[in-house]
């Protein structure tokens, strides 16, 4: 018994990225990195088996409707209530955020907090700068922010993670994460590390719910 | 810490983030709202389609700025603007503007016969057209964060887009398989700096995001190129000089989501209207050959 669950705990994490446009590559590539598998999510049937997914990068409006129209909507809310940990980057917050300052867009709205969009500016205005993340250590990390969003205001018990100035610029509610910026632009991969320890624990917590089940 | 702007890495993050996308000619706020409604990742700001610019000849240059600053105030998505080769001053206004990227262009007429623009000194990224290996590196030497591949625009007819992306291929695969000492005999032949050519040997890919374009004009067109190895798809005259712009626009877009889902290309290829007319590429005499300029 006790070498069947850690077989099964060693199996590697399959984290689902939604590629219906943007930097889906890149996730993928972080995620690889850190030793579990990556799997391009372009219809519900190939979210079959994941343990956690990132929404990605890109126009959050272009994304919104591939969600809606291939039928990912649905499966995307199930795997949430599931208890499934999902992490969105920039449009894939917008997407997170429960509401969004001045726009009607298709959202899942997953995190109690309110975003707003290109909130920096124009491209010309994009940036990078070290940014302090507490949860991730004391080593400021580069955060990249590109026609960037930020949150405007969090809701109990959705947190804010780190501030710019005075703009929320990532949060965490639960098994739901969210960035302003893009940590798979860089090499630093402590989000994408922070994102896989909400999985791992997302999942040994189900697979306990599951043996108490008598399921094992 | 000190917030930097106009950095490389921002300047090619943002086409990092256009990926898996289509940007459209748009020479209107409506037709831009049309595209952004269609799923469009951005759209190129235009005062003529390259069809309306090939059919009208004479000097094409960058669009007046009234046309820019409605379609940057009618979309959310990145919004794009053309200056001519060489044209700095045209690019000056165009970031002045705070458009998202420049395209400089062989669509417009080149302004110098020489010199690109020094694309370093700018804090908007830009992207330029490629037809192989050599231009594009020369490009990136310049200051650009993202190639398309030219293709011959305007034309609706997908063959020289093509072309290029094949001969891309097949440079990157040349380079990839090149020892040490080749490596500099290479970089003379392509007319490309050595450092580049490195870097695309130890990447397996151009160092930027890469896009298709010229003569794209159907959903089937967008596949082929992604599955060539594109990250995206440029469509210019394709979608507005179409029977019905708006179902084609939005058949375009989910045809790079699905580019290797034969059965999802079918479905979204059905009724769309009429094509736009398109150009056997021979019966075009060289001044017309946009994909020529560039140097």
């Amino acid at each position: 018994m006790v070498g069947m669950a850690e077989a099964w705990n060693e199996a590697p994490l399959r984290i689902g990225v939604v590629a219906m446009q943007g930097a889906f590559r890149e996730h993928a590539r972080a995620i690889r990195t850190l030793g579990a598998e990556a799997v391009e999510v372009r219809r519900p049937e190939q979210m079959e088996g994941l343990d956690g997914l990132i929404l990605p990068g890109g126009e959050s409006t272009a994304i919104g409707q591939l969600i809606q129209e291939f039928g990912l909507d649905p499966a995307l809310r199930r795997f949430a209530e599931e208890g499934r940990p999902v992490y969105g980057t920039c449009a894939g917050m917008i997407l997170l955020a429960k509401d969004v300052a001045g726009s009607q867009q298709y959202r899942l709205g997953l995190m109690d907090m309110r975003a707003q969009r290109n909130a920096f500016g124009r491209q010309r205005e994009s940036f990078e700068t070290g940014l302090a993340v507490p949860a991730l250590g004391e080593e400021p990390f580069p955060a990249v922010f590109i026609r960037a969003p930020y949150i405007e205001s969090v809701q109990s018990p959705c947190e804010a993670l780190a501030v710019y100035g005075d703009k929320i610029v990532m949060a965490r509610e639960g098994r739901f994460l969210a960035t302003a910026f893009h940590p798979e632009l860089t090499d630093d991969l402590r989000v994408h590390r922070y994102f896989l320890d909400m999985v791992r624990q997302a999942k040994e917590e189900r697979d306990l719910a599951k043996g108490r089940a008598g399921v094992l | 810490m000190e917030a930097q702007q106009g950095t490389l890495r921002v300047k090619t993050g943002l086409a990092e983030m256009l990926k898996g996308g289509v940007i459209m000619d748009v020479t209107t706020p409506e037709q831009a709202k049309i595209a952004e409604r269609a799923g469009a990742c951005a759209v190129m700001a235009l005062e003529r389609v390259p069809a309306d610019i090939r059919a009208a000849g004479g000097v094409a240059r960058m669009a007046d700025p009234t046309i820019i600053k409605a379609i940057m105030g009618a979309v959310t998505i990145p919004v794009m603007a053309k200056a001519r080769i060489g044209h700095f001053v045209e690019a000056q206004v165009l970031e002045a503007l705070g458009a998202d990227y420049i395209d400089e262009s062989e669509v417009l007429t080149p302004a110098d016969d020489k010199y690109h623009i020094n694309k370093h000194s700018f804090k908007v990224p830009f992207v330029c057209g490629a037809r192989n290996l050599g231009e594009a590196l020369r490009r990136l030497a310049e200051g650009a964060a993202m190639i398309r591949t030219k293709g011959e625009p305007g034309t609706g007819n997908v063959v020289e887009a093509v072309r290029h992306m094949r001969q891309m291929n097949e440079d990157i695969r040349r380079v990839s398989a090149a020892s040490d000492e080749e490596l500099v005999a290479i970089a003379k032949d392509l007319g490309a700096p050595v450092e580049l050519v490195a870097e695309v040997r130890r990447l397996g890919r151009l160092p930027v995001v890469n896009f298709a374009a010229g003569g794209i004009a159907t959903p089937a067109d967008a596949a082929l190129m992604m599955q060539l190895g594109c990250d995206g798809v440029f469509v210019g005259s394709g979608i507005f000089k179409s029977g019905n712009p708006e179902a084609r626009a939005r058949a375009i877009v989910r045809a790079v989501t699905h580019y290797n889902d034969p059965k999802i290309l079918a479905e979204i290829s059905e009724n769309l209207g009429e094509a736009m007319p398109g150009v056997e590429i021979s019966t075009i005499t060289q001044p017309g050959r946009m994909q020529e300029r560039g140097w």
